[in-house]
């Protein structure tokens, strides 16, 4: 048994926080949060540069071969500055690309980094739902997938229907996902610029989060062979991922609050030494922890028991997003009144806390996933 | 990352598995009415409890991180995992004297003379001789160093021991406790504490069960009435008594953070209970409860694993390990509630595992340090976060107690 990071790991996590430091992320949401989006700097060709649009990708394949977990060790760096890389869109789409074989004329190009793709999120059917799913536009009524007509000799197809809150959609070379052909689930990607296809970009609150919504009107498409296992086990990875990230974001949280709450004084003593600001900074310490091991559950479960996947990704979604709305309340709270001004950090990582835990079906839709799950599990024993 | 055996390991486990299919049979079968010889009445269960730990010990599953010398197998944590997991496996009973064999075992191994790891440990590890850990008192709990409990050094060089201990677990059938006594009140708390072994079938020792709020005692007061205890006894020196204590403590930590589920307060049994109601499995929000109770539950199991990583590596798991009994007991807490909000009164009646459980965590929250204690532990020694002003600093014990209003 070894649960822990392997030097390459660590080297992996180290780059990436080193990568990043290179740019003024913090003080660029603020700008974008201003109205200044183009405040917020391009870091896709750094990720490029680093290699990680590649993660997921075979070596074969021009990738680097890694896991699912190498990729969270990424996304949590990108969440601890609140970095706009897009890589949550990216990656779950790179995952399904890597399952195709007819799709290998793209492959190489997505792990370069050369051209970028966004997962069009689709939610496998549940313990209580038979069909698939995507996040609605407005309310709570999931809504169906898009679907596609049938194929025509070259394996083309044509989609129609449209996907809400797709993450990292605007300026997408194409979009990866799931269309339903006659009920049945299939693998599809779309080029951007093929005519039929629409992007609307979408702020909801964070301004370093891009969305848009994507619609399909007859737009061409090609059906990939992915199986069906690769297009169920996009939708954890992407949970995973955010999970991933969220749990970044914590860490900074909680590192700038423990600080704060040790230099600031009242009644001639330092915050940090009152049980009630103490007690509250170690809930969100226990609570990144669990996350933290829930990662690495998720992590070793990719391969080591895939069928636990689907498990451990959500439990990890379900921690990890009211981890992050614990450590930035906790981060306003401990900062007295200035942790609630425009002016300070601690609104961004409320924002991106409010925000995350409404994408991609939601934390207590990964909460619901989890007792999906387990009640199978029981009644299975 | 991994968490299958390595070869050495799986070698290990086969060993430990074969063991069992040969023995399994000679188990005492325990509080199950529909076995054929089971056993309800509490002497005998302790009694073929102890038999079983005898055989356990010499088939070298009990005391498996003891070094050979004391008739341990000299093997490390990751073993001790595989030993508990094949006994639960087997579905057997492990060994009884966990608190002697993990904790108090170990720390008479670190800190105890020759003679008394020759006269106590055997017995020990064979369940001849059950222990208990004589700590906590009615006034000092979270507080440990404030205990009370007087031992005064005789002319012969022999002490007399009088007080009061409170929670301990086993202590109406052990032969021998672990006591931490006071033995001098004119120095700082931290500084005029032993260590002793105490025969708790010496004169002045009472044992009374302590009731709980289920109506069960599994602890006990126990009362000490001018016991006399030979030179001897002293274990780790005298005013050493609180290094030898962390010693026990941090023992304590290694138990629960890799043996949290042994508790039994695991996702699987909480989904169990809700998976039998057609209806409340479907409800949105029991799920959505469900979810996140079993999701914290979960993480405790793999930060089980990653403190076992830490114990391989030769790390000592920290304080934090004490964040994953927070998780527990609070976990567990929300189930049993939403369990019983399911099942209506039903899950409150005299024989339902849940009535048991709902009346057993509010103790729990406390047990082993309150969960205040433990989260200005892990603030101070995790977080770094200053310590709370205190009053007790530097100030002799017998000063301390009478600033209280109380006599030293």
């Amino acid at each position: 048994m070894n649960l822990a990071l392997s030097d390459e790991q660590e080297f992996l996590r180290e780059a990436a926080r080193g990568t990043l430091s290179r740019f003024k992320t913090l003080a660029a949401a603020r700008e974008a949060l201003d109205g200044d989006e183009g405040a917020l700097p391009d870091l896709w060709p750094a990720a490029c540069e680093a290699g990680w649009p590649g993660l997921l990708i075979d070596e074969a394949h021009g990738g680097a071969g890694l896991d699912v977990f190498d990729a969270m060790l990424v996304l949590g760096e990108c969440g601890r500055v609140l970095a706009r890389v897009p890589l949550l869109g990216h990656l779950p789409a790179s995952a399904i690309v890597n399952d195709s074989p007819n799709a290998a004329e793209w492959v190489g190009m997505l792990a370069s980094g050369e051209r970028r793709a966004a997962y069009l999120p689709a939610q496998p059917p549940s313990d209580l739902d038979g069909s698939w799913s995507a996040d609605p536009a407005h309310g709570s009524l999931r809504a169906g997938l898009p679907t596609a007509g049938a194929a025509d000799a070259d394996g083309r197809v044509r989609v129609d229907g449209r996907v809400a809150f797709v993450p990292d959609a605007p300026g997408a070379s194409g979009f990866v996902g799931v269309a339903t052909m006659d009920g049945d689930p299939v693998g599809v990607a779309v080029l951007s610029d093929s005519p039929g296809v629409a992007v609307e970009p979408v702020t909801r609150y964070d301004s370093t989060r891009s969305l848009g919504h994507v619609s399909f009107t007859d737009a061409p498409a090609v059906l990939l062979d992915a199986p069906r296992e690769s297009l169920v086990a996009a939708w954890y990875i992407a949970q995973a991922l955010i999970a991933a990230e969220s749990l970044g974001s914590v860490e900074t949280a909680l590192e700038v609050s423990v600080a704060y709450a040790k230099e600031r004084f009242t009644f001639g003593r330092a915050i940090g030494s009152y049980q009630a600001v103490k007690h509250s900074l170690t809930e969100v310490l226990r609570q990144l922890e669990n996350g933290r091991s829930l990662l690495y559950y998720a992590g070793w479960a990719r391969n080591g028991a895939p069928a636990e996947f689907p498990l451990a990704a959500s439990a990890a979604r379900s921690v990890g997003g009211r981890a992050l709305d614990a450590a930035a309340r906790t981060m306003i709270s401990v900062h007295g009144g200035i942790g609630a001004t425009w002016e300070h950090d601690a609104p961004l990582y409320f924002r991106r806390a409010q925000l995350s835990r409404r994408l991609l079906g939601g934390t207590a839709g990964a909460s619901d996933r989890v007792a999906g799950e387990l009640l199978a599990q029981a009644d299975a024993a | 990352m991994d968490l299958d055996d390595t070869p050495e390991q799986a070698a290990y486990r086969a060993q430990v598995r074969s063991w069992l299919g040969e023995h399994k049979d000679e188990a005492p079968v325990i509080g199950d009415p529909t076995h054929p010889g089971a056993l309800e009445d509490e002497q005998e269960i302790i009694a073929a409890r102890r038999v079983w730990q005898g055989k356990l010990a010499e088939g070298g599953l009990a005391g498996v991180t003891w070094p050979k010398e004391y008739g341990g197998q000299g093997l490390g944590p990751i073993e001790q995992v595989i030993c508990n997991q094949e006994i639960a496996a087997a579905k057997v009973p492990g060994i009884l004297d966990a608190i002697g064999v993990g904790m108090l075992g170990p720390t008479i191994i670190a800190h105890g003379s020759e003679e008394q790891k020759s006269r106590y440990l055997g017995p020990m590890l064979h369940g001849d001789e059950v222990w208990c850990q004589l700590f906590s008192e009615p006034a000092a709990g979270s507080d440990l160093a404030a205990v009370q409990t007087r031992a005064r050094q005789q002319d012969d060089g022999g002490w007399r021991l009088s007080g009061q201990k409170v929670w301990t677990t086993n202590a109406q059938f052990a032969s021998y406790g672990l006591l931490l006594a006071r033995t001098d009140a004119d120095v700082p708390k931290h500084k005029g504490l032993t260590m002793f072994v105490v025969p708790m079938d010496a004169e002045g020792v009472t044992v009374r069960g302590l009731r709980q709020i289920s109506g069960e005692a599994e602890f006990n007061e126990v009362f000490f009435d001018d016991v006399a205890l030979e030179q001897g006894a002293v274990v780790g020196g005298v005013g050493n008594g609180w290094g030898t204590a962390l010693t026990t403590l941090m023992f304590e930590r290694v138990t629960i953070g890799l043996g949290g589920e042994g508790l039994g307060y695991n996702s699987g049994r909480f989904a169990a209970a809700i998976a039998s109601d057609g209806h409340a499995r479907r409800d949105v929000e029991v799920r959505r409860q469900l979810g996140e109770i079993a999701s914290e539950l979960l993480a405790v199991r793999f930060t089980g694993y990653r403190t076992l990583t830490a114990l391989q590596k030769g790390q000592i798991p920290g304080p934090e390990a004490g964040l994953a009994k927070v998780t527990i007991v609070n976990g567990a807490i929300k189930a049993g509630d939403l369990i019983a909000d399911v099942q209506g009164p039903d899950a409150l009646a005299a024989d339902s595992q849940w009535a048991y459980m709902i009346s057993f965590l509010p103790g729990l929250k406390s047990a082993g340090g309150t969960e205040e204690i433990l989260r200005n532990t892990i603030g101070e020694r995790v977080l770094g976060l200053p310590p709370e002003p205190r009053l007790d600093k530097g100030i002799p014990f017998s000063e301390l107690r009478s600033k209280e209003g109380a006599p030293a």
